[in-house]
């Protein structure tokens, strides 16, 4: 039996040639892979949601007459406040990702706390609304209404409730000095997903909760 | 002196050939103007809210749709822009994200329509 040589090449790591990693290694597009393939996830959830969004309009529209339907169930104020909790949450975001980038590292510990406090408020809030819905008598097999209601607002929830899992990831980074200006780009990409779910409510928002019914 | 944070033509002022040249590096806008733009954010979601009123309904439900639709675009652009940086990124990053929405948008749309949920 003949030794099979390993093709794969000897890795020189930068630790052992003696200097520290770039902050970005040199690509053929000039961009980091992490963050293309960030914005190449977030062009897909945009099926994902899509599907989610289009399947709810339709679910909406075959609503027999008399079923328990969105006039029934929704409190437009008390989502309307949801909103602007996870609007400003983006705010909260960005300030974060400024902070770091300039080496506040106080700063920034204090914006991504505040930002996964207000998403957790955020899911607070829907998990009220559902316990609300479910005593006004819509559950998840209700009828398909409340199939596709549920099913919609809890990805978004499940997609929220990750991004806190991030931010909480993040912080403990900062607490254990692993986070500086030149590895910023790990908080960007957290940062890129978190607004994406925030423009994910905007429009669950406006189509599911606004629109006249 | 801060810029001043434009309304929709946002992504189309972008400049993709600095950000090709130099990968992904790029200006953050300041805090002062993360600020503003989150202030213009509040506003609009406010005028959202009141479409939901009563005396606001004898519009018309067309007038509404169109008044929340466009509110709703305005806001999402305004994220998209400049919390998600797509208005200073490289333009590699625009085209992948549009295309999704682009892909999305058409699908669904046709499926809706496939179902004839609109009414007509």
């Amino acid at each position: 039996m003949t030794d099979v040589a390993d093709p794969t090449p000897a890795v020189t790591t930068p630790t052992d040639a003696g200097h520290a990693p770039p902050a970005h290694p040199p690509t053929t597009t000039g961009l980091t892979h992490n963050k293309v393939a960030m914005w190449l996830f977030l062009g897909s959830e945009c099926l994902l949601f899509g599907a989610l969004i289009a399947v709810y309009m339709f679910a909406k529209s075959r609503l027999p007459a008399g079923e328990i339907g969105p006039n029934d169930v929704f409190d437009i104020p008390f989502t309307s406040v949801s909103s602007f909790v996870l609007l400003m949450s983006s705010l909260t975001m960005v300030l974060a990702l400024s902070a770091l980038n300039r080496g506040e590292e106080r700063n920034f510990r204090i914006w991504i706390v505040a930002t996964a406090l207000l998403g957790g408020t955020f899911i607070a809030g829907q998990v009220y609304e559902f316990t609300v819905f479910v005593d006004l008598g819509l559950g998840y097999t209700t009828n398909i209404f409340g199939s596709a209601f549920f099913t919609l607002t809890g990805f978004h929830g499940a997609h929220v409730t990750i991004g806190i899992v991030m931010l909480m990831s993040a912080l403990v980074a900062s607490l254990r000095g692993r986070l500086s200006p030149r590895n910023a780009e790990t908080v960007e990409l957290i940062g890129l997903y978190w607004h994406f779910v925030d423009i994910v409510w905007i429009l669950i928002f406006t189509i599911i909760y606004l629109f006249p019914q | 002196m801060t810029q001043t944070p434009s309304a929709p033509e946002a992504l189309e002022e972008a400049a993709p050939d600095a950000a090709a040249d130099h990968g992904d590096e790029h200006e953050h806008p300041s805090d002062r103007q993360y600020v503003k733009i989150a202030l213009i954010l509040g506003a609009l979601t406010a005028l959202e809210v009141f479409t939901y009123f009563e005396s606001v309904h004898n519009l018309g439900d067309a007038a509404i749709y169109v008044v929340l639709i466009v509110l709703m675009i305005l806001k999402f652009i305004y994220v998209v822009a400049w919390f998600m940086h797509l208005k200073f990124d490289s333009v590699l990053f625009r085209r992948v994200f549009v295309a999704g929405i682009v892909l999305a948008l058409g699908v669904y749309l046709v499926m809706l329509t496939a179902f004839r949920i609109w009414g007509v």
